[in-house]
């Protein structure tokens, strides 16, 4: 026969259980953190080496000689940042794993990554298809709304804080679609400083 | 005595049994590997557990292959959910008579 304090124990053990295998939990607040400090270095770097302002190339694409000399080179600054930022979350999540005894590749982070992955490609080709028409405006809102639903749909397979994070980043992502003269500092707003401000947070609520 | 142990289940006296429910409660379906992951237990103990849960018929098994590999995944049965249930709402009742 068990004693009282066996079934509390068995309680807490199916909590622990049912979270472990329905949830990625590996994840650490250094990631967002890092991530938010490479976007803000990049959109400075944007705005100071390339005077680049995607809200006043927008508003010229019917004219012929709207052709960007630095285009290539603000793509491929948003495709630096982006590597840098998945290394560092790859490789922090990869730490907090084996911190856990967990493996980074297992059923919860597998369901995680696929719930992002389909709204990120989704939004990774729109975003093609408007650079190739010269829309380039609508490049910023429309990565934080894809990123915001990618985050949004993916926060049921991690903490709840990462849905909030995604509902933040949709909301501006649709206030940057009206305002898109301001559509840097709407980017660097989402992927710079609510990053960090959700790192931070996570950090200290779960690493004590 | 009797009372309070209604609707507990012999079978989830051990925990290794009650955690294999606890991830099957909230996952469709999951594979021999990912429990052993989650319960770090070895091939021959986590085979028995299951053995005994799938003779109390609460748990199923879905064979298939992937590639070649053979590929084991269980499911929780509507008679395991109902028993997972009862012992859960079990457990409940005891630690509130003992408040």
């Amino acid at each position: 026969m068990k004693k009282e304090k066996d079934y509390i124990q068995d309680i807490a053990e199916i909590r622990s259980m049912m979270e472990r295998s329905s949830k990625f939990l590996s994840l650490s607040g250094w990631a967002g953190i890092m991530a938010g400090i490479y976007a803000l270095a990049g959109a400075l770097a944007a705005y100071k080496i390339y005077d680049f302002n995607p809200g006043t190339i927008g508003n010229s694409i019917n004219s012929e000689n709207s052709s960007y000399p630095d285009l290539y080179f603000i793509v491929l600054l948003a495709l630096i940042i982006l590597i840098l930022a998945l290394g560092t979350a790859v490789y922090v999540s990869y730490r907090a794993a084996n911190k856990r005894e967990e493996k980074l590749w297992n059923t919860t982070s597998k369901r995680l990554l696929m719930n992002m992955t389909i709204p990120l490609i989704a939004g990774g080709i729109l975003i093609l298809i408007l650079i190739s028409k010269g829309m380039i405006a609508y490049v910023p809102p429309i990565s934080l709304l894809f990123y915001g639903l990618a985050l949004y749909s993916g926060g049921n397979f991690t903490y709840q804080e990462v849905r909030v994070m995604g509902l933040v980043q949709i909301c501006l992502g649709l206030i940057s679609s009206y305002f898109v003269e301001y559509g840097l500092i709407f980017w660097a707003l989402g992927f710079g400083v609510i990053h960090i401000i959700y790192g931070i947070y996570m950090q200290y609520k779960y690493e004590k | 005595m009797k009372i309070l142990i209604e609707g507990l289940h012999k079978a989830f006296e051990s925990r290794i049994r009650l955690g294999i429910m606890s991830a099957l409660a909230v996952n469709d379906m999951l594979d021999f590997n990912s429990l052993k992951e989650y319960l770090d237990l070895t091939d021959g103990n986590l085979a028995s557990h299951l053995k005994a849960l799938e003779k109390e018929n609460f748990i199923g098994v879905k064979k298939s292959f992937v590639g070649k590999k053979p590929n084991t995944k269980y499911f929780m049965t509507t008679e395991g959910v109902q028993a997972f249930d009862d012992h859960l709402k079990g457990l409940e009742r005891l630690i509130k008579s003992q408040k």
